[in-house]
This record gives structure tokens, sequence and C-alpha cells, in this order.
């Protein structure tokens, strides 16, 4: 908590217009800085460890990183399979996003992925056949919503009860969840001889190409407006809401917010399970927009880079659609320069981005916060 | 001869989890959540068998396995104590790091996206029950001996008391000269150690390594710990107990029974109860997680 | 260790401290003989504990110069101090609880036998000491199983096992009830005959003048008195505390125990408080059955030192404790009332950690000019952003919060500022009670001077004031009755004009807690 109080020396006394008007500017400098270095230090990093990889395989780094580019935003088809998978990384990133604004850590967005997703199939093969996408909507949002959002309330509310730490409750309930998923798939709802549902009866969500023709073979379609649309509300009920006043107060000072007349359990479940919604509303991307049912293991990895997308997007909703775009991209781009190098490359450089972001966020608070602390001393 | 032949299986499932859990616990209770033992345990099965590979020593294996999950939890230890990184960030993006890679390294070392070529391990001669198997494999001992070393070192040496000061208080334990952080690196250094060997176990027992072998095994293990309320000798007997569970699915597999899926999900569900509190509430060291406040 | 007796066994000089913008300690000195018992006191926040953590090696000093025993010792860790003999035991207790009593004494310099920890040799060791020291705790419970008073003789347990010859001792009595106060004066005593050296910090003048020899007084983090506890009274030390001229004592008139209902001639009483008990996790109770009552227009203090329930009290009074009894404000029964709706039935709440519960740091200050009422600034379910910087642009006006930008955090405010925002947003909103906990801790004179005269403005427009501070001169400014709290109980209730730091501060102390 001390700071160094010799950093950035202090001339006279500005009047106090203008200190107010400067520490107001360096304040938020300092917010913005604190928000936008971490990531890029990551970044940089990762290029480091990219190259050494690169060059242990024996390739040159700039061939390999050419490529990469090309094969996600130098082309229509590359260009739909990065936002096909940012669609879905943004529901995940957003879910845990929120989950952290209210101090909480939602590690089960893999699994409340899938149960949106499976709910939404199940919904979709219920439905009788030739309604209009847009009529069944609202229906599939309230499955894929119900389906998530019970997964996340359920540590939400063995948290707000009992104290029970969400970290582990959500680790564990991804596999409960992900083995009752399996089961019910393999067990009971299977079309023979696979390991899917039947597909939706009616609701399908039309592609990106049947708008814009080269995007012609990318599985990109209309549920990355959805993604969009929740970005902007998750934004509003977090920034412009009492609630999510409130919400934020909790994540960041529970006594204060308490004291503010919050109930801190009930926000707790609400965050938990409004969190488990949204990763729930991802499984659409697949079941609506790409295959039409529900498979076993159809976004594997989304929701665990899900913490990485919300952490590096620092839990903002705008960063958040960014970061879902970056880790997209880097994970297209694996397949794009599979031919060079491996793409598990990739794999190691999404980890090494969360770790420098994990490990460089509390130091370059701890440096702003002691320059200007030294400075608004003086 | 059933009952053996259970028995011998139901050991052969659990060493390693008995290696995470001891390494986990040893972690947990120095305040460090043992969210990684899967990374480690990963991490660990590779290297025995790359080592072992070009040497063709199982024991260099093993060391080797020993090293990659030093380093790895090493590398756990620097972002959380030194840089106080969220523990909970850090560990899953430890066992992401060690998926990829492993994959990565079997790329470029064996060309092969799914599994290394075959090693061959500790030479061990099969016989009826599965027993004679199991006590020629030198990793059982000392999967047997971890966790039992493991409750040693905790509660019968000056290490394991300040561990337990540190996990516990870390604010007194420093107040009387203990050294919090190198008690905290050496606790977690340990554990990545006692992981690695479990992920050889599975490796060397399996003579090869497949990609993502590890399935979960380092979030049993942590759920052992838990279940076993932070005490070595119960996360042994939770170990154990899952081990069965899963032995005895194995054995009623086909006979439509109970579907294998709902086996699966007995030891989380029984650390989710465990957490909730419902038998006997499970309290965790108190300083868990917190190097980020100190 | 032969000249011993040429050298003090403690000499600081010159010791500066801070704490980012906050100074402990500014020029403190101290000096102590070998085997004395010195009695370091002064008022909360006088900077003692700093001053002796540095000491015993927990804190750096920013500046000054250490001699123990004649050696230059300044700048040494926690391990060379214990080393040296210097042992402290702290206000919170630095105990593991669930390790055993020996396993803590012995944590840190263990004895082994082999690789193996020793537990039998341990738990000799401390019956041993237990047996010289009449320090006697079962060796082989666990801590957390202790009582208070046995959780305290572990501690000293601890620094005399590690051959502490300089006993410091930070607030030993807080919680310790009366027959274990004098157990642990028997101990010290003894200790001290066998040539142990003890610093004793305390603010309760009652202690000092029974056990110590030597008196250092400290002031504002600096050094302002040393005596010989012979011939000092308890006026003298309070007085040197407190840093003015008190009068002598007189005879103590004052009116004892609880619901004297003395409302200053206003016919209705506002809030009515009967038997309010609040669970505290030391004691049974830490708030103990109170009962009191509050006149419109009057602003009613307790006075007593930090730590005998007035935290429990306020906050079981604003709802963020639970509590048992009753509470009427204005003929309404609000125990079992959530915050909110306290709030909205009129209760306003200055939160004595403005840092933890008063603020959130890191929202801007028109954002914090609303928290607790959020909900009355919404159109729908948003928050009304334009009627948040209206509210925030009068309030700062009229309260002259600096810098004047309503969208700064919290953050960036000075202390005496960010208390400008509490205050304006409790006052601004409307109330007929208001809970002042601290009201103007850790805030420049100039924001002292305007918080006194918005309080003073509450009671002049008939709100009821329950004003909870520790420091005396502030009650005694401000309050028509004064309550004097010790030990979860009023142990006294004065109208204004009997009330004075001769009278009460033997009180806040429990000196006269049996008379």
């Amino acid at each position: 908590m001390t700071s160094d109080p010799t950093l950035h020396p202090v001339g006279e006394a500005p009047s106090a217009a203008t200190t107010a008007s400067i520490e107001k500017r360096a304040s938020r400098r300092v917010a913005f800085e604190e928000a936008v270095l971490p990531p890029l230090v990551a970044l940089v990093l990762a290029a480091v460890v990219g190259d050494v990889l690169i060059l242990s395989f024996g390739q040159s780094p700039s061939a390999v990183y050419r490529l990469l580019l090309d094969g996600t935003w130098g082309n229509a088809y590359g260009f739909g399979q990065v936002l096909y998978k940012a669609t879905t990384l943004t529901f995940t990133g957003l879910a845990v996003g929120l989950s952290l604004r209210a101090g909480l850590f939602n590690i089960g967005a893999e699994s409340q992925l899938a149960a949106g997703g499976f709910a939404a199939a199940m919904v979709g093969v219920l439905l009788p056949a030739g309604i209009p996408a847009l009529v069944c909507l609202p229906i599939f949002l309230l499955a894929a919503g119900l389906g998530g959002g019970v997964v996340g309330a359920i540590p939400g509310v063995l948290k707000a009860r009992f104290g029970a730490h969400e970290v582990i409750v959500t680790i564990m309930l991804n596999f409960i969840v992900l083995a009752l998923l399996n089961y019910l798939v393999s067990a009971k709802f299977h079309v023979p001889d696979t390991l899917h549902t039947p597909e939706l009866a009616s609701g399908a969500l039309p592609r990106l190409s049947d708008f814009l023709e080269p995007f012609h073979g990318s599985a990109a379609n209309l549920t990355i407006l959805l993604a969009i649309a929740t970005a902007i509300a998750v934004g509003w009920y977090l920034f412009r809401t009492r609630r999510g006043f409130e919400l934020r107060a909790v994540g960041m000072q529970p006594a204060a917010a308490e004291y503010a007349g919050v109930s801190v359990a009930g926000v707790t479940w609400r965050a938990l399970a409004a969190s488990g919604a949204i990763a729930g509303l991802g499984g659409l991307n697949y079941v609506l927009g790409y295959k039409h049912y529900y498979e076993e293991g159809f976004a594997t990895g989304a929701g665990f880079l899900g913490i990485a997308v919300a952490l590096v997007g620092r839990g903002h909703p705008i960063g958040i659609c960014v970061a879902a775009l970056l880790f997209a991209t880097l994970s297209q781009g694996g397949l794009a320069v599979n031919a060079l190098v491996p793409k598990q490359m990739v794999d190691v450089l999404q980890a090494v981005v969360i770790l420098a972001v994990a490990t460089s966020v509390p130091e370059v608070r701890r440096l702003l916060r002691g320059a200007r602390a030294g400075a608004s001393r003086g | 001869m059933i009952l053996l032949a259970f028995l011998a299986q139901t050991l052969r499932i659990a060493i390693p989890y008995l290696f995470a859990a001891a390494g986990g616990t040893l972690s947990e209770r120095a305040g460090l959540i043992a969210l990684a033992l899967e990374g480690y345990m990963l991490g660990g099965a590779f290297c025995a068998v790359v080592a072992s590979h070009y040497t063709e020593s199982a024991w260099i294996g093993m060391l080797a396995a020993v090293g990659g999950g030093a380093a790895l939890s090493l590398l756990y230890a620097v972002c959380t104590i030194r840089f106080r990184a969220d523990q909970v960030v850090v560990g899953i993006a430890i066992n992401l790091l060690a998926i990829g890679l492993t994959r990565f390294f079997l790329r470029l070392l064996f060309d092969s996206s799914s599994n290394s070529p075959r090693v061959a391990g500790f030479q061990v001669e099969g016989s009826g029950t599965g027993f004679g198997a199991l006590v020629q494999n030198p990793l059982v001992w000392m999967g047997v001996l971890g966790i039992v070393g493991v409750a040693w070192l905790l509660y019968r040496t000056p290490f394991g008391l300040r561990v337990r000061a540190v996990g516990e208080h870390p604010i007194a334990a420093a107040s009387v000269g203990v050294p919090v952080a190198r008690v905290r690196y050496i606790a977690v250094a340990l554990s990545g150690m006692l992981a690695g060997l479990g992920g050889a176990y599975l490796s060397l027992d399996q003579h090869q390594f497949t990609d993502g072998m590890t399935a979960g095994r380092g979030f049993i293990a942590l759920a052992a710990i838990i279940f076993g309320r932070w005490d070595p000798k119960r996360a042994a007997l939770a170990c154990l107990l899952f081990a069965a569970a899963e032995t005895l699915q194995i054995r009623l597999q086909g006979t439509q029974a109970l579907p294998s899926q709902f086996v699966e999900m007995i030891p989380y569900v029984l650390t989710i109860v465990a957490l909730a509190g419902v038998v006997g509430r499970a309290v965790a060291p108190t300083a868990l997680g917190r190097t980020t406040t100190e | 260790m032969a000249d011993n007796s040429r050298h003090p066994a403690i000499l600081l000089e010159a010791i500066d401290k801070s704490f980012g913008p906050v100074t402990a300690n500014r020029g403190a000195d101290l000096s102590v003989a070998t085997g004395e018992i010195h009695a370091l006191v002064g008022e909360n926040g006088a900077g003692k504990s700093t001053l002796m953590r540095i000491l015993s090696g927990m804190y750096a000093a920013d500046a000054g110069t250490m001699e123990v025993n004649g050696r230059d010792v300044s700048g040494w860790t926690t391990a060379a101090a214990i080393a040296a003999g210097v042992g402290m035991v702290h206000q919170h207790f630095m105990l593991v609880p669930t390790l055993t009593v020996a396993e803590n004494v012995v944590l840190g310099c263990e004895l082994t036998r082999g690789v193996m920890l020793d537990r039998v040799a341990a738990e000799d060791a401390v019956r041993a000491l237990s047996e010289r020291t009449g320090l006697i705790v079962p060796p082989d419970r666990l801590v957390a199983e202790l009582s208070v008073g046995e959780a305290q003789r572990v501690e000293i347990l601890k620094t005399l096992y590690r051959g502490a010859k300089i006993l410091i001792l930070d607030e030993p009595t807080a919680v310790l009830s009366p027959p274990e106060v004098q157990e642990l004066w028997q101990v010290l005593r003894s200790l001290r005959d066998d040539g142990g050296t003890i610093v004793l910090i305390t603010h309760k003048l009652d202690e000092v003048i029974e056990v110590s020899d030597t008196i250092t007084v400290m002031r504002h983090g600096r050094t302002v008195a040393r005596m010989a506890t012979r011939g000092s009274t308890p006026q003298a030390i309070a007085c040197a505390m407190v840093g003015r001229e008190v009068a002598l004592a007189g005879d103590a008139e004052y009116v004892r125990g609880g619901s004297s209902g003395q409302a200053s001639g206003a016919p209705s009483l506002l809030l009515e408080v009967r038997d309010l008990t609040v669970a505290g996790a030391r004691r049974a109770a830490a708030v103990d059955a109170l009962s009191f009552d509050i006149a419109p227009g009057e602003i009613f203090g307790i006075a007593g030192v930090e730590g005998n329930g007035q935290t429990e009290l306020v906050e079981a009074l604003a709802g963020l404790r639970r509590g048992t009894g009753s509470i009427v404000l204005a003929g309404r029964e609000l125990i079992g009332a959530s915050v909110r709706e306290r709030g909205d039935a009129g209760v306003s709440h200055i939160p004595e950690d403005r840092h933890e519960r008063g603020l959130v740091l890191d929202y801007s200050v028109a954002e914090n000019l609303i928290l607790g009422q959020q909900h009355r600034f919404v159109r729908g379910a948003t928050l009304d952003t334009r009627r948040v910087l209206e509210h925030a642009r009068s309030l700062i006006e009229a309260y002259d919060i600096r810098p004047t930008d309503p969208e700064l955090p919290a953050r960036a405010l000075s202390g005496g500022n960010q208390q400008k925002i509490v205050v304006a947003r409790e006052m601004a909103r409307d109330f007929t009670v208001l809970l002042a906990s601290q009201p103007t801790r850790g805030v420049d004179v100039g924001a002292i001077e305007f918080i006194h005269a918005r309080l003073r403005e509450a009671k002049a427009q008939g709100k009821a004031v329950l004003l909870v501070s520790a420091d005396l001169a502030e009650v005694l400014a401000l309050s028509d009755r004064i309550a004097v709290m010790y030990g979860g109980r009023f142990v006294a209730v004065l109208p204004r004009d009997k009330a004075t730091p001769d009278i009460i501060g033997p009180l806040m102390t429990g000196a006269e807690r049996a008379a």
C-alpha cells in the first residue's frame, strides 16, 4: 500500500481550478493506462514466446505472422471464421466479465455454454416446423438463458447461502453438467449413429454468407448481432442502471455496498445466475447459426477462453468484444499457419497472454497508483 | 479373487490421484489454491515420456516428470507470490499452458497431434489380479509414500508446522520470523513435483503420452483434497473412494445398472456437498487464495 | 550484557514514520531503563503502536536512531529483534488458531529431534515456562479453543520462549476481564523483578498508575512528556495526553446507568432504544442491553475508549448488524428493518470508516454522493445521471468539496474532502436521526470546524444526533448529554454541564468501574 513519494517531483502549486482539471485528466489517464497497459505487455510477451516457438520449429516468425494475418483478416472466409469464433467468445467473455464486476469468479462458463446450447436444441426439436425465425427467437433466448442461468444460479445460491467458494463449485459443476449432458445426449436424445441431437424444426438463423457472398463457407451468422446486443445490454446494465451501480459497488467494496443498503447475498446469486444465462446464450451461435443441433463438445474451451477474454478486455464490454476478436484471430490463425508451425502454438500463446495480463495487472496498478499518489501529495 | 482384482484396480486408478492430492494438500495448506494440478500432471506425464524415449530409462523419465512439474509450479508460484497475480486466473492459465506446450512439443518432437511413440516404462509382469504388476511398479510405492510423506511433513516436521502457519495466518508467521514467501515457494514446488510424478505414473503405465491424457484427474484430486478437508489422510481416503467408484463403474459397464456418467459425477457432487456444509462443513485454510492482498 | 545498567534498555531518538500521506510518528523519543515497567500512553492515533512496531522490527522508520542495550539497531528486522531479546505482544493476537499452544510458542524456532518436530520437548518447554512465570496454559490445546486471557498468555509465553528481556505489550487489557487484568499485572511485576524490561502501551490511566514505574506520553506522533509514576496524578497524565489544562478533580457527580431519559426540555422523544443487545466476537455481548433516548434537537454524545461496543451499537442502529431489543424512531419500530428501510425511515449514518464503508473509492464524487440513496435517483431502471450530477454540483458547492469536479473518483480527494462527501450526503438526505461515528477522524482542522458546524445545524433543525467519537474534546464540545461507554454498557450518562474531562476520563478508562 505504501507508495514511493520520490517519483514525480512537483513544481509550484497551480491554482485550484487548474489543479482540478489536471487531476481529472491525470486520473482518467491513469485509469486508461491501467486498463490498456497490461494487455499490451501481454501481447509483446506472447510475440516473444511465439518467436521462440516458431524458431524452434525452424521457421521465420515474420512469415508465420504474415500467414496468420492473411488467413484471418486477409480473406473473407478466414474473417468469417474469426467472427464466428469471436461471437461465442463474446458471450462467454461477457459472462465472466459480469461476474468479475460483482467480485465473483465464474469458471463455469464452459458448462453453462453447453447447457444453454442443449436447452435451445431441445426446444428447437419440440417446435413445429415452419415458424419464422424471428418468432422463435425469443423462445430460444429464453431456453438458452435458462439453461445456462440455472447452472450459474447453483453456485450463486450456494455462495450466498453457505459461503461455498464459487470458484470450486463452478469448476466441479463443469464436470457434473458436462457428464449429465453427455448422458442425456448419448442415452436419450441422439440421432442414431451420431453424438448430436436432431436438427431444429425451425428457428435457424441465416449465415452472413446469405447476405454477403464472400463469406461463403464460413460459419459466421446473425448470432453475432445478438452478441453485440448482449454486449450493449451488459454495458448498459453495469454502467447505467441502479442495479448495475449496486453490483459494481459489491464487487469493489462489499462493506460500502452493504452500508448503501444493497443485499450482498442477493447481488451474489443474481450476478452468477445472469452470468450463467449470458454464457448459455453463447450456445445459440452453434445451435441456431451453424449446425442447428446440439453436439457434444461443440465449443470446448470457449468457456475457459472466456476468462481470458474478460481479463484482457478488462471487464468492459467494449474491451471484451475486442479481446474476443483477438482470441478468435489467434485460434483461427493457428489453423492458417498449421502448414508452417503446429497450430498448437496458439494454445501456448493464449496461455501466455492470460498469464502476462494476470501478472502485470497488479504490478501496473501498483506502479501507476504509486506514481499518482506521489504526484498528488506533493 | 474378484475382490482382490477390484482392490488392485482401485489402487491403480487411485495412484495418480494420491500423488496429485498429496502435492495439492501441501500447496493449499500453504495458502495457494491447487488449481493447476491438472497442468503439473500433464507436464509430468509428457516429460516422463520424452525423457524415457530418449534415454530409454523409466527412472530418468521419472526425474524429468519431477522437473516438469516443478517448472510449471514455480511459474505459478512466481506469478502469484512475487507478482501477486490472482491465483485462480494463473492456475487456469497454467493448465492451458501445459495443454498447449505438450501439444506443441508432441508435434515438434514426434510429429504427431495425438500421441507419442511407445516407451518401455517400468518392466512389470502381469498376473491374475493385477496386484503383481502393481507391487513391481516403483511409482505405485512412491504414490503411497507420497501421501504418507506429506502427512508426515505437515504434522511432524518444522517445515510442516510453518506451512500450516503460513496458510492460516501468514502475518503471525511473519511476526515470529518465518520466511513466508520461501515456505510458500517450497510447498508449491513440492506440489508440482508430486503431481508431476502422478502424471509420470499415467504415461509410463500406458507406455505413451496421449494428448490431454490426464482427463481431469487433477481436478478430481482437488475434489479429494476439499472432500478430505485439507488433511492428507482424509484426502487419501477420498482418492480411494473416488477410485473405487470408478472401478465399480468399469466393472459394471454393459450391465446398465448405473450410467457411467453418474459415477463420474460422484467426486464433484460430494465436493459441492462438502462445501455447502451439508455433512460437516469443509473449512479451507484461512489464507487460501490470498496472496494478492498481503 | 555486562554493562546493561549503564545504557538504557531502549533508546529511541527522533523517530519519523509516515504511511503514505498519514504521519504516524514525527520526532518521537523513548528511553526505557532496564528492569522497569514503562507505560507508553496517549490517545488513539498518537503513534504509540507504530513506534513500538518499529522497535520490534515490523516497520522500518523513515528517520531516527534506535538503540537497544547501547547497541545501534536502527532498521533491524523482526528476526534480529527477536534474537536480541525484544518481543512484542500485539493488540490483535499473532496466533495461528489451528495450531496448538506449544506449536504456536515454538513456531519459527522449533525444537527438533533429528529432522522431526519434537512435540514433547516443545510441550515440556511451555510447561516449564508456565511454572516459572505463572502463565498457565495447557500446551496441547488448540489456540482456537482458548479464552482471550489464555491466548494472551500464549503471546507472552511466545516472547519469553524466544528469550525476550524486553517485552512490549500493546493494549494488553483491552480484551481482558478484571481478574485476568490482575493476573497479568502479577506476571509483569514478577518478570520485572527478574530483571525484565516491560513497555506497556495503553490509554487507560488506572493501569498506568497501578502498574508502571515510568511514563512516556505521546501526542500526535510526538513524545510530549516523560515522568515517574510515583507522584504523578491521573489528571496530570490526562493533561499531557490531551494537550490542554484540565481542571483538578472535583467530586464526581454523575448520573449512573442507562435510560434516565434526560431529554433537554423537549417533550417528545425521537429515538427510543430499549435493551439493545448485539452479539460480539469475543465478549458474550458487544452491546449489553443498552437503553437510551434521544430527543429532537439533541446531540447525544458517546465517549469511550474504542472497542467498548460503540461500533457495534451504531451498526446495529443502522441495520448493518443484527441486534435484539427495540429501536423506535418517531414511533416506528426499526428492529429487523433493512438498511434501506431504515434510511427511508429517516436514519442517516456517517460511518466510522469512510474508506471501507462510507465511500466506494473508485466511484466518482457524484456517485458517492448518492450512495445509499441510489434508488431515489432513478428514471425507470437507470440512474438519472443528470439529476445525480445536479445533486452533486449543489452539494459540492454547499459543502465546499474540493476539487469541485463531480466526476473525479473519490480516491483522488484528500481525507477531509472525502469525509465532506460523506457528511454532505448524509446531511442532505431527508432524515430525522443522524448517527455520526468518528465524524472528524483523520481530517484537517478546517474540515473539522465545518463538520462540527453541520452537526450543530442538524441539532438546530430539530434532528436527533448520536455522536460517537474517540476524541473526548469533540464529544464535550458538541453534546447536550454524554454517555460514557465501557464494556458494552453506559457506565454513566451526564448532562453537559456536569461532564468534564477529569470526570469522564477515569470513567472511560474503567477506573471507577466498580465504584
